[in-house]
């Protein structure tokens, strides 16, 4: 007798309502734990599209002497400190290189209630670019143009309220955790930019002129104000605000097939130890670092629908004790075995198939939810879009292991269904 | 037309034991005969039973239902065998308990088309026979929508009578349907079945350890006598 299909799925439909309670919970258990490994997966894929996205269009990234990847992270990620500044000399050496077609200096070091500030010059707009080589998109204002104004990230202003016209402090140090350094309190800067959103570091910095940097060190000595000496904002003019040193540069070269030549040049130069990386190489070498965590998050995750499954399989493998009369009738009724265990399977797979789709559902919602979240708080938007190859090989394995877990039920009922035949057991 | 059971130089052992189950010599059911088997618990009932409802094969000899032989047939055509031309009625817990009366009576057309056929030809349907057999047998209309685990063990007995009959199989098979009931619904579902059985020109093998039913029977046969594994059967 060939499976009828309709038969057996409005017996197993039956059967599931009959017993909602103990199935829901089990789809309940399923959905989250494939919620949580589609999550996982879908972060991690936003995570490393965000993180690769960061810069592009640079194609040397120039600081002191050091590892590539800790120069990476405090010029563009502005996590940590670099150890050592460079020279404004080296700067100009480089930017007179003759494949140099422009560089972009970045000073660091001081902060905005928590916030980076970026000492850089107003080529920083014109050359900073991330994602699909797009640039920097003013939301409001302009760029800087003098020494006491700023332009801020779009996060900035949206944590703080800033408005172009403001005026703002800058401090002293890189307090990322809100500590309060000493301020420069006696040199504030107007906002005369608010950046366009980007989803990368620079949404949550302060970006002033190099001479602003300058100018509030300018009474500065060994990182404390010099006891009794005081320059007002208008004095400060008079002095001479060329930086002396920069913490790193971009550098963008009028052909990429010079890159290699330029950056042995750079890294070989005799006046100062530096070091140029290549963003690209770099940012792939930084995430292989975080990627062992990550494939342990997925790990963990994959472990937790194993859970869910299992759980699942023993719910229905419980039930069939009770279900052996259930069987027997349907033996007497001409099902076969085959049949029996068609029936136990499909019920299994149903429930498996129901939390899947709950899975998929909670992802969507949750990122529909907390996705503006995600994206103001660490600069992740988390996709709306269909599920990518990654996640669709995911939910391809989840869906084989649910299948192969339903056949333990099915097994079971098939050899209760040949022991008793169509003897009711009491 | 062929006779509903016939079965024959039956020799039957489980798997493993030492002696025979049941040894049958010969045991036939007539079309539309209405045999009373007497049979106590431990007498082999339950064996012959399932051999005739084609889940056991026996070792040796014959067993044809409705003219055929079941052991000719591959698994899945003699489950599908069983559903077209054997109705069963057990002593309890014939009922799926997640399916309304209705359509635990409807079941059997659901697993065998042929016997949706047999009621189109005769010019019915399958619910307005389930409707028919449900007012034969006592069964309020208001009933029908409800759970089947909502019922009493008469009312459950009387659903079960339906569901064996409907499609009009050559064989209804009831099993002490009679022994969880109380004395005077026995002898009350005893008449609706036999007439029901009668009606639809079934044959019935009713299978009982309760002798007092056996008047209203064509025939009585004793499983004890016709059952030879016992004695001195050749080893």
């Amino acid at each position: 007798m060939k499976p009828r299909f309709g038969l057996l799925w409005h017996l197993c439909w039956r059967s599931i309502l009959n017993r909602r309670l103990s199935v829901a919970l089990t789809v309940v258990a399923v959905g989250l734990a494939v919620a949580m490994l589609i999550g996982v997966e879908r972060l991690r894929g936003d995570a490393r599209a965000a993180f690769a996205q960061t810069i592009s269009g640079t194609d040397l990234v120039v600081g002191a002497r050091g590892g590539g990847a800790q120069l990476l992270l405090y010029s563009v990620f502005h996590i940590g400190n670099a150890s050592n500044e460079i020279s404004w000399d080296s700067v100009q050496r480089i930017a007179a290189m003759p494949q140099v077609d422009w560089v972009v200096p970045l000073a660091l070091g001081d902060s905005h209630r928590g916030f980076r500030v970026v000492g850089t010059t107003a080529a920083y707009f014109e050359h900073y670019r991330y994602g699909e080589r797009r640039s920097l998109a003013f939301a409001e204002g302009r760029a800087f143009a003098d020494v006491f104004e700023t332009v801020l990230g779009a996060e900035v202003a949206a944590r703080h309220g800033y408005r172009v016209g403001d005026r703002i402090v800058l401090s002293h140090g890189a307090g990322a955790d809100g500590t309060r350094f000493a301020e420069h309190a006696d040199k504030p800067f107007t906002v005369v930019g608010i950046l366009a959103r980007s989803g990368t570091p620079v949404d949550r910095s302060v970006l002033v002129s190099l001479e602003g940097i300058a100018a509030i060190h300018v009474d500065w000595a060994g990182g404390a104000p010099i006891p009794g000496l005081s320059i007002a904002p208008e004095h400060v003019r008079k002095f001479d605000l060329r930086p002396k040193t920069v913490t790193a540069a971009l550098v963008g070269l009028k052909s990429r097939i010079a890159v290699f030549r330029v950056q042995r040049a750079i890294n070989t130069d005799t006046a100062e130890p530096l070091s140029a990386v290549l963003p690209g190489a770099t940012l792939q070498e930084l995430w292989n670092l975080v990627g062992l965590a990550e494939q342990a998050l997925l790990a963990v995750s994959a472990l937790v629908v194993v859970v869910g499954l299992a759980g699942l399989v023993a719910v229905m493998v419980a039930g069939l004790g009770e279900r052996r009369r259930e069987l027997a009738i349907l033996r007497a009724l001409g099902a076969g075995p085959r049949q029996v265990f068609a029936l136990l399977a499909l019920e299994s797979i149903a429930a498996s198939a129901a939390g899947i789709a709950l899975g998929l559902a909670l992802v969507y919602g949750a990122a529909a939810l907390a996705g503006p979240w995600l994206q103001a708080e660490y600069g992740l938007a988390p996709s709306l879009g269909w599920p990518g190859v990654a996640e669709l090989r995911l939910l391809a394995a989840v869906l084989a292991a649910s299948l192969l877990a339903s056949v333990l039920p099915g097994l079971r009922a098939y050899r209760y269904s040949l022991a008793d035949g169509m003897t009711i057991r009491i | 037309m062929s006779e509903a059971v016939m079965v024959q130089g039956l020799r039957f052992r489980w798997p493993g034991a030492a002696a025979d189950c049941l040894a049958v010599a010969d045991f036939r059911l007539a079309a539309g005969e209405r045999v009373f088997l007497r049979g106590p618990s431990g007498s082999g009932k339950s064996t012959l039973l399932s051999l005739i409802g084609g889940v056991l094969l026996p070792d040796t000899g014959t067993v044809a239902v409705h003219g055929q032989d079941l052991a000719a047939l591959p698994a899945g055509r003699r489950d599908r065998y069983r559903a077209d031309h054997v109705g069963f009625v057990f002593q309890l817990f014939n009922l799926l308990p997640y399916l309304s009366v209705l359509d635990n009576i409807l079941l059997p057309c659901r697993f065998s088309p042929l016997r949706t056929r047999r009621l189109a030809e005769a010019g019915t349907t399958p619910v307005a026979e389930a409707l028919r057999l449900a007012a034969r047998l006592d069964l309020d209309e208001a009933l029908l929508g409800r759970s089947a685990a909502a019922l009493s063990v008469g009312q459950q007995q009387r659903v079960a009578a339906a569901r064996a009959l409907i499609g009009r199989p050559a064989l209804v098979v009831a099993d002490e349907p009679t022994s969880a009931l109380d004395a005077d619904r026995q002898q009350a579902f005893l008449d609706l079945l036999l007439g029901e059985c009668a009606a639809a020109s079934a044959a019935l093998l009713f299978v009982s350890h309760d002798g007092r039913l056996a008047g209203h029977f064509d025939r009585v046969a004793d499983l004890a006598a016709l059952n030879r594994a016992d004695a001195g059967a050749p080893r």
